[in-house]
This record gives C-alpha cells, sequence and structure tokens, in this order.
C-alpha cells in the first residue's frame, strides 16, 4: 500500500481525496449471492434492495458486482422467487 | 466635554426613545452620542431609566450612568430624592410637573449645591396636542430651555427621522410649545 | 479609534452617520456583505439583528436566502450545508442558542467553512439571565472558531465586514465569531460611520469566491464545495488512520489567522481611516505603565476612561485591549506586558474550580519570558452586572498599594461582588 498522505498534503475540510469505488469490498464476504437464471423473472428487487449498488442490470439481466458484494444476503432475502442463494466463497 | 443625561420614566412614556432622539441629534451636529436603557424586562408603567451621553470625543465609557449632568423626569410620580443622586454640582434637573413650587419641594428634598430645576407641564401639553399620555418629547423641549444641548435644526431633522408626517409634526410642535412653558423654579 | 493621518479611500464625508445600537450595525453589516444564505433563531439579545435582517430580506433589499429554521442546532447544521454549498454565510446567537449549537461548531470549523456569527454575548443559565458576560463566548473556545471582540457600535460594524474577509481567506478558511456585548453593545445607540454599499462590496471582493482543490479523481483542481457536476464528499467518516491528520491541519490553519487579521485591518484602515490597534491587540500607555489591564469588549473601554483619568493623576497604568481571542497572541502579549510589574486580567467569565480562561491564557504567555510580572485576574460583570467607573479606579489604586507591600495575593479575585 502507498504511503499515507501527511497534514500538509491532505485536501481541505477533510473532503474525500479517492473515490469509495477504489475500495474494493468484495473481500468481506462469506457466502456470496447465486442467480439462478432459470428462476429470475427480472422484478429487479435485489437491484433495488441492494445496499451497495452490487448488483447491476447489464441490458438483459441482474448480475453481481463481486468487486463490491459484501455477502450481506438481503438480496437472497428478498427475491420474491427464491432465484437467488447464499453459497459459500471457493 | 462629556454630558451625561439620566431619564427617569415609567414603561411605555418613551423615555428612551426621547434619549434616541437627543443622541440623533447630537450626532446631526457632528457630536458622539450613546443611548440606551438601563436594561431590564419591559414592563408598561414600571419605573425605568435611559441614559445619554453627548461627548465632542469619542465615548469610551459603557456603564451606567451614576453622576448625571442633567436629569429629566417623564412621570411626575416619580419625584422624589432618588432622582437628585449623583447628580453633579450645577446640574440640571427638568421635570414633568404643574402644582405648587412649596410641594414639589417637598417631594424632591435638599437639592444639591447650584442644580437648576426647571418644570415643565408636559402631561397636559402632551394631552393637548398628541391626545395622549406620552410626555417623552415635551420634556426635550422643557430639556432644551433649561440647555441647548443640541441644535433645534438636528432636533427636528431627528424628530423627523423617528416619526412620520403628521406625527413628526406635531411632536416637533409639542416640543416647542413645551420649551415655551418651561419655567426656571431654582 | 486611531485618526488617520494619510487621507483615506472614502474619507467620513464620504461615509454615512447612523445612529443606531450594535445589533442593528451587525444587520446593515451583513446587508452590505453580500450574504447568500443567513439561518437563524431569535434569541435575546441577539434578536435584533436577525429581525432586522429579515426586514431587509422582506423588503427585498438583499437578495439573501433566509432560513427560518426551528433550533439553534438547525441554525448553524443549515449554514454548514449552505456553506459547503459555497454560499456566504451568517447567523448570529447568544448564550443558550449558542450552547445548543455547539455540536455543529465543531464540524464547522473542521470542515473549514467560513462561516460568520455574531454573538451578543449573554450569561449562561442558570439562574436564568439575559444580560451580559462572556460565558457563552468561553463555551466556544475550543471549537476552532476564530473569536474576535468588538469594544464599540462602530467596532462591532466594521469587525463583521471584516469577518467575512478573514474567514474567506485561503490561508484561513476558518469560521469567525464576532462578539459583540449584550445590551452594553446590542441594544447601545452610537452613531457609526458606515461605507457606502459598494466599497463594502469592492473591500470583500463581490460575492464568495470558493477555494479551490486537489482530489485524486478529479484531472485538475476543483472548487472546494458541493456540486452535482463536480461532486465532492464532506463529512466523512475519519478513523485513526486520518482523523489527527485532518485536525491537525485544522490547527494548524490557525496559525495564519494573526497575520491576515493585522492585513484585513490595514486595509480597512486605508479604506475608512478606522483601525483597532494592530487587529489583534490594541494598547493604551502601557509603555511606561507598572500597572497594565487587559481585558475584552465593551469593559476595555469603561476601562481606558478611568485609565486616562487616572494617567492624569500621574499613576503609571495602561490598558491592553485584546481584539482576538482565538488564535490566542501569545508571544504578542508577552511582548506588551514583560515590563510591567503587575498585570490585571479582567474578565467577564469565569471556569469553576480554576481562574478565567483569558487568565490562563495570559499566564502560558507570560511563562515564556524570564523576568515576569505578576499576575492577578479580576472577574466582573457576571450576569450583565455593571462595571462603575469608581470600582475601576479603586481596584487600581488597591494594587499600586499591593505593589508597595510586594505581596499580591489572592491571585484570583471578584470585582463588584457582594460578600
Amino acid at each position: 500500500m502507498a504511503q499515507q498522505a501527511g497534514w500538509r498534503s491532505l485536501p481541505k475540510g477533510g473532503v474525500a481525496f479517492r473515490l469509495s469505488t477504489d475500495y474494493k469490498t468484495g473481500d468481506w464476504r462469506a457466502l456470496k449471492p447465486v442467480i439462478d437464471y432459470n428462476k429470475c423473472t427480472k422484478c429487479m428487487l435485489c437491484w433495488l434492495f441492494c445496499p451497495d449498488m452490487a448488483i447491476v442490470w447489464d441490458g438483459e439481466n441482474v448480475v453481481v458486482n463481486y468487486d463490491y458484494c459484501k455477502g450481506c444476503g438481503i438480496c437472497a432475502n428478498e427475491c420474491p422467487v427464491k432465484a437467488i442463494s447464499m453459497v459459500p466463497e471457493a | 466635554m462629556l454630558i451625561e443625561i439620566t431619564w427617569y420614566g415609567r414603561g411605555g412614556q418613551g423615555a428612551w426613545t426621547s434619549s434616541n432622539i437627543l443622541a440623533m441629534a447630537a450626532a446631526l451636529d457632528g457630536k458622539f452620542a450613546q443611548s440606551f436603557p438601563a436594561f431590564g424586562p419591559e414592563r408598561s408603567g414600571a419605573p425605568m431609566l435611559a441614559f445619554t451621553r453627548i461627548s465632542d470625543e469619542p465615548i469610551e465609557i459603557h456603564s451606567m450612568v451614576y453622576n448625571p449632568d442633567v436629569v429629566v423626569v417623564l412621570d411626575d410620580s416619580l419625584i422624589s430624592p432618588k432622582v437628585l443622586s449623583g447628580i453633579k454640582e450645577g446640574g440640571l434637573v427638568i421635570l414633568n410637573y404643574t402644582g405648587g413650587q412649596e410641594e414639589l419641594f417637598k417631594k424632591l428634598g435638599e437639592t444639591p449645591r447650584g442644580v437648576k430645576v426647571y418644570t415643565t407641564p408636559a402631561t397636559r401639553l402632551a394631552l393637548e396636542i398628541l391626545k395622549a399620555n406620552i410626555t417623552n418629547t415635551a420634556m426635550l423641549g422643557g430639556l432644551m430651555k433649561a440647555s441647548e444641548i443640541v441644535s433645534w435644526s438636528s432636533l427636528e431633522k431627528a424628530v423627523r427621522e423617528r416619526f412620520r408626517g403628521a406625527v413628526a409634526e406635531k411632536n416637533i410642535d409639542l416640543i416647542k410649545r413645551a420649551y415655551d412653558s418651561t419655567v426656571k423654579v431654582r | 479609534m486611531a485618526q488617520a493621518l494619510v487621507k483615506p479611500k472614502i474619507p467620513v464625508e464620504k461615509q454615512v452617520l447612523m445612529t443606531v445600537n450594535g445589533n442593528e450595525a451587525v444587520a446593515y453589516a451583513v446587508k452590505q456583505s453580500l450574504v447568500d444564505v443567513v439561518a437563524a433563531y431569535p434569541i435575546t439579545p441577539q434578536t435584533i439583528i436577525v429581525e432586522k435582517f429579515s426586514e431587509f430580506v422582506a423588503n427585498g433589499e438583499v437578495d439573501t436566502v433566509f432560513v427560518p429554521v426551528e433550533s439553534e442546532h438547525s441554525a448553524m447544521s443549515a449554514c454548514v450545508g449552505a456553506a459547503a454549498a459555497g454560499a456566504r454565510v451568517f447567523t448570529a446567537t447568544s448564550s443558550q442558542g449558542l450552547a445548543l449549537m455547539v455540536e455543529i461548531l465543531y464540524i464547522a470549523s473542521a470542515l473549514r467553512l467560513p462561516i460568520v456569527m455574531a454573538v451578543a454575548n449573554r450569561a449562561l443559565s442558570a439562574p436564568i439571565n439575559i444580560h451580559n458576560d462572556h460565558s457563552d463566548a468561553y463555551l466556544m473556545r475550543d471549537a476552532g472558531w476564530i473569536q474576535l471582540f468588538a469594544e464599540n457600535v462602530q467596532e462591532a460594524y466594521d469587525t463583521t465586514i471584516q469577518a467575512f474577509k478573514i474567514a474567506e481567506d485561503e490561508r484561513v478558511l476558518l469560521p469567525v465569531a464576532v462578539n459583540l456585548d449584550g445590551f452594553f453593545l446590542s441594544h447601545t445607540l452610537e452613531n457609526i460611520y458606515m461605507l457606502p454599499d459598494e466599497s463594502v462590496r469592492e473591500f470583500l471582493g463581490g460575492y464568495r469566491r470558493v477555494s479551490k482543490v486537489k482530489v485524486d479523481y478529479f484531472d485538475e483542481e476543483v472548487p472546494l464545495a458541493l456540486n452535482p457536476a463536480r461532486p465532492l464528499s464532506f463529512g466523512n467518516l475519519d478513523l485513526y488512520d486520518y482523523y489527527f491528520e485532518h485536525k491537525v491541519q485544522q490547527v494548524e490553519a490557525m496559525k495564519s489567522v494573526p497575520e491576515v487579521v493585522r492585513e484585513v485591518n490595514e486595509e480597512w484602515f486605508k479604506l475608512t481611516g478606522r483601525r483597532y490597534g494592530d487587529g489583534i491587540m490594541d494598547g493604551y500607555g502601557i509603555e511606561d505603565a507598572d500597572i497594565i489591564l487587559l481585558a475584552m469588549g465593551s469593559g476595555a473601554g469603561t476601562m481606558r476612561s478611568v485609565v486616562r483619568k487616572l494617567r492624569r493623576e500621574g499613576l503609571r497604568v495602561g490598558l491592553l485591549k485584546l481584539r482576538m481571542f482565538r488564535p490566542f497572541p501569545f508571544k504578542d502579549i508577552a511582548d506588551k506586558l514583560k515590563n510591567a510589574k503587575l498585570v490585571a486580567v479582567m474578565e467577564k467569565g469565569i471556569s469553576p474550580g480554576s481562574y478565567g480562561p483569558l487568565f490562563l491564557e495570559v499566564n502560558t504567555a507570560l511563562y515564556e519570558l524570564k523576568e515576569r510580572p505578576l499576575l492577578v485576574n479580576y472577574i466582573y460583570g457576571l450576569g450583565g452586572r455593571d462595571l462603575v467607573p469608581d470600582m475601576v479606579e479603586n481596584m487600581v489604586k488597591g494594587l499600586f498599594k499591593e505593589l508597595e507591600t510586594g505581596l499580591v495575593q489572592p491571585r484570583l479575585r471578584y470585582l463588584g461582588v457582594r460578600e
């Protein structure tokens, strides 16, 4: 990891100096959501409920962005057709 | 030179307003001026004090006035030895009063050396001209008779800044009538 | 008030003579300062400022957005939001209102938001009291705000305008509290000279100009302000890996303040013919004084009038008026006081179980000297108790007697309290 900035070079006022997307939070995960596209009705509830915007619409389907998914399981819990299952990380 | 004035009145009679008008007039004359009430919860009819300072130099002091050069009493029920407390030698006292002199000095008590006393029939004139018992501007007339602390033109201008239209003119009339009716009694 | 030797840019004949109280003077100063947002909640003795300013808004005399809020906590929160969006922001409060604001005061300074706030100084409850002392100002001592004190109505007007310039200076970017004594200044009419509107605007360089910041995710510097087109994130979580650095950065910004305050004081002098010592402090008769009184606010004026009188009587006494309490000018204070035999720190506030906060600072300042004057602390005027000139005179004469005996104890004293 690069040397952290000292007070002389940090931007003023504690304003964020890097984007939060620089921090890949996917490695916090113990269980990962896996979508069964045979069951998925594309209702978008998982996309709506994901607190990390880690479920994205790729134009045809909802897909999980594993760079940021923390494995909270809300999507699986909210899915009305039980198309998402939480499976252990390999 | 610094002139310090203490106004004795009752809440609603406008002692602070006349103190302000006098300060505004002094400022228009090119003097330094300060005007403030003895601060407290303001209640209509309760005795209250206001203070004016007028000086050729910037005014540094921000305490109440303890040794006034001039004392003005807006309400005759407030006439007592208390209004003379701390007054400077040769100071001026202007009272809203219409009764006899003997009775007046019984109420006022011993006046310190050189203190000059004036009376103004402010209540009578205010009732006649303003149709209200607001004696503050009348007492400005009394004060002017005792000593022309400010110029007449500045005083009129200050009254016109503080009041509008007919009210201003009535008050100026009242000040002049009060000036004419003020007499020196000691 | 020093008289100009060089003709000021706007000579007094071209300034506007007004007879106004301290609160109105502040409201007029804000009106002239092109303030974008005012968010405030009324409280005695500050109310007239907000009342008068809302009149300007209602009459269309200013284009300021006026946000009437439901508490002082909300007032300062709204100020923080508006200032973070790049607005020039003003608010005013007193006493309990300031106490309710405290949480957000720390946020305003740490986010480096140049908010200007008038504090019409008033005692803190209990017992309930609406009158003047400096307890409220001392309450925000450690909140990271610049704290300036006015001695009279003219200085309250002048300082309010100067405060925007100081706060927004790129070297500073910190909020400023302009303190004026409740009632003694807030409700006292004095004649003052106001600048024409356009001179104030020119002095401030028009509307607030937001300084720039460089962050990793934009190629070039961007305005340090909230803007959807160039989003920045303010008020982030900052744990043990960065909080310390950000705090030090904020604290270090205070070091630039004295220089900026001096510059602004001089610039104001050239513009108006008025200045307040060097902007930080103003001494009278201190060069050869055996005893120096040190004070802030309107009480300094009353004391100076007494000092003048005693000087005429031949007593070697002086007065040092302190205008800037935060940042505290330790070195300057030590320089000014070093030749005195005794210094009396006069203040309208106390930290129970300790001394007055000003005394502690002066004590620290004098520690650097090899030979120090004796130092005593007089607490006066709590809850609006009047500072009677005779009281000051007797106090000074008593101190001269004590100097003869050399025994100056106790160090903490009260002036004007009944036993």
